[in-house]
């Protein structure tokens, strides 16, 4: 991990985190985080965050989304025993099924959040970028909900590998933008939101579906995250009688990661995994494991881990799962890694398409292919610490990877 | 003695003192070709007032489709910020109009700030923009570029409040980027009252010059910001002749 080289103060700044100092008033986790966006944005964001303090905590901002969780999400999503695979790793293994969420993925927790935030802050439509789809359908729904137009722009490599996900967008209302310059993935559709956003930047809002972009999206995306870590944290303890060993999640930008782990950070006794993309193997280009690889720098309006080369242009990235083919991370996860109190750890393509089959087979439950990076990363746990109790973040289901899965599993590739 | 900084607000005062908006010509550096390099600066050093060479980024979140398309063929071509500055170290003879280097600010962290500073002053460069580096995460670049007098160009736009607005022209080196739109560059922009108006604004608040740009194309644009404005920026237009390989001093001309 090349963050070893930062020059910083690991003690100091775990006490902080410890305390919740983070993010500071100028948007920072340690030295992570910011604000670099062109100047057209900063009033935007200015407004964002005075409207999000305003909001956020008020009783009848909590009231709303509360209700909208319960009543429409489905919340809480319920701790499931994991009883085969527990059998099978020796091991205490309870699933937080963010799957049964509605549209099928933890992003529907933010998207509705933000959209309320939104409806609130007097915006006329909505923008939103997507890799997997989820976010895209989750913000196609909240806005359906809600009445307001919704455009999201989408990669065209991500649109045919996430097919299903297009036509669910599409019947919720949303146009769907394909996105032809750059890498045609995530990160380029991030490029185009912010580019719509910068062209009219009083009338929309721009609805971001991971824990990455410029202050206050990490934190904003984190509040409204936090619901998976908070209903498990108190489902642990109710159904398994104790907290767990070890918290694992998968990472790409880090939405459900830090919505799982955060709850957690002041439980010391608690492990926190985080699991990114390893790909095919750990060259550039090959992978994409920011955390692992990457080196500080700044995209997409934060100061973070990227996977850069040493002229700081952003690499190419590979994975099998289109939701974590990102090549940055949170600030918050590249905080949480630098002074340790989260293992970031990588999973490879093989190794999550297989894990997936094995979930499927013993718990009757097809994760998403993002999902089944931290069922790999559960089960080399497990091995190595015979009789643990393990929470994995199942962050959302696999329906959308069929044409993946097509491909790959049911074509006996492993 | 003058620091490479005035040199910027001299060459844009000097035009206006002959009674016509200074061209500050952007080129995307290494684009169509590298071997173009040297004769594509010096055609519009010889035609603009001020050059401001653009360093492709593999994100450039501000720009319009030309200048993607043309950071994406340079990238692709090999550039380097270290092949830049030993290009413009040979150059000879050296190009009269002063040098802006526009960068997105990741490939300079890459580069080191700590050496980045002295390195372009080597190479005849006078100052940067950098677009998504709002001045409130700029003072460990300004601290850097101060050393060597050298500019960090502040951009306001039409949705900057107007007490931010006199703070970022107060904070402003060379000149202050006017950005004419809410957008990216390169679309073409009419040139309403309310923009005129709103470039007034700025220049009543603005110690250092002021430059319009985003948009700009033609003469008749230009025209109706005389008297509005101490410059105009062409960027797109002017890298659509690069594209076309014609020749970019003729582009120039045509504007006054």
């Amino acid at each position: 991990m090349r963050i070893e080289g930062l020059k910083i103060d690991r003690e100091a700044l775990l006490a902080q985190a410890l305390r919740g100092a983070f993010p500071d008033a100028r948007g920072r986790y340690g030295p992570f985080g910011g604000r670099y966006v062109p100047e057209t944005l900063v009033p935007a964001l200015d407004r964002l965050e005075a409207g999000m303090r305003a909001h956020l905590h008020e009783p009848g901002f909590r009231a709303e989304f509360e209700s909208e969780l319960r009543t429409w999400v489905g919340r809480p999503t319920p701790l499931t025993l994991a009883r085969e695979l527990s059998r099978r790793w020796g091991a205490e293994v309870w699933l937080k099924r963010e799957d049964l969420a509605h549209t099928g993925a933890h992003k529907i927790n933010n998207s509705i959040g933000q959209a309320l935030l939104a409806k609130r802050l007097g915006a006329k439509r909505i923008v939103a970028e997507t890799g997997a789809g989820q976010h895209g359908v989750a913000t196609a729904a909240a806005c359906a909900r809600l009445g307001m137009p919704c455009v999201v722009y989408m990669g065209s490599v991500d649109m045919e590998r996430q097919a299903p996900n297009v036509g669910r967008m599409k019947l919720l209302g949303a146009e769907v933008v394909p996105v032809t310059s750059g890498d045609q993935t995530l990160r380029a559709a991030i490029d185009e939101a912010l580019r719509d956003w910068v062209s009219d930047p009083d009338g929309t809002y721009y609805l971001i579906g991971s824990a990455i972009g410029p202050h206050p999206y990490p934190y904003l995306v984190r509040e409204f995250q936090s619901v998976i870590g908070l209903e498990a944290r108190a489902q642990m303890l109710g159904q398994a009688g104790a907290l767990p060993d070890v918290a694992v999640a998968c990472v790409g930008g880090g939405s459900n990661a830090i919505g799982l782990f955060h709850p957690f950070v002041k439980d010391l006794g608690v492990k926190l995994l985080g699991l990114e993309a390893g790909g095919t193997g750990a060259g550039l280009g090959e992978n994409a494991a920011s955390i692992a690889y990457g080196t500080p720098g700044v995209l997409q309006g934060c100061y973070s881990l990227l996977l850069q080369d040493p002229h700081g242009q952003i690499q190419e990235t590979h994975s099998v799962s289109a939701g974590l083919d990102y090549p940055g991370v949170g600030p918050e996860h590249a905080l949480l890694a630098s002074i340790g109190r989260v293992t970031y750890e990588g999973a490879g393509d093989d190794e999550s398409l297989e894990a997936l089959a094995e979930c499927c087979q013993a718990e009757g439950i097809l994760p998403a292919i993002e999902s089944a990076h931290a069922f790999a990363g559960a089960k080399r746990f497990a091995r190595a610490n015979p009789g643990s109790r393990i929470l994995i973040g199942l962050s959302g289901r696999g329906d959308k990877d069929m044409p993946t899965l097509q491909r790959t599993l049911l074509k006996g590739r492993l | 003695m003058a620091t490479p900084r005035d040199t910027i607000s001299h060459a844009i005062r000097q035009a206006a003192a002959q009674g016509r908006p200074a061209v500050v010509g952007f080129m995307t550096a290494g684009f169509p070709d590298k071997a173009g390099f040297r004769a594509s600066l010096a055609s519009i050093a010889s035609a603009a007032d001020v050059v401001e060479i653009g360093i492709p980024f593999t994100d450039p979140m501000a720009d319009g489709m030309t200048i993607q398309r043309a950071s994406r063929a340079s990238l692709e071509g090999g550039f380097t910020l270290p092949w830049l500055l030993a290009e413009l170290e040979a150059m000879q003879p050296r190009p009269q109009a002063p040098l802006l280097l526009m960068s997105y600010l990741n490939p300079l962290l890459a580069y080191g700030l700590d050496r980045l500073p002295a390195a372009v002053a080597k190479a005849g460069v006078a100052g940067f923009i950098i677009p998504d580096l709002p001045y409130e995460e700029s003072a460990e670049v300004r601290t850097a570029l101060d050393s060597h007098g050298l500019a960090l160009v502040q951009m306001v736009t039409p949705v900057t409040p107007p007490e931010r607005l006199k703070m970022l022209c107060e904070a402003s080196q060379g000149f202050v980027y006017a950005v004419t739109m809410t957008g990216t560059t390169g679309r073409n922009v009419a040139v309403p009252e309310d923009v005129l108006a709103y470039m007034d604004r700025v220049r009543a608040v603005s110690p250092v010059p002021v430059c319009a740009g985003f948009g700009i194309r033609s003469a008749e644009q230009v025209g109706r910001m005389q008297g509005h404005v101490d410059g105009v920026v062409v960027g797109s237009a002017l890298v659509e002749v690069l594209e076309r390989r014609e020749d970019p001093a003729a582009f120039i001309k045509s504007l006054r």
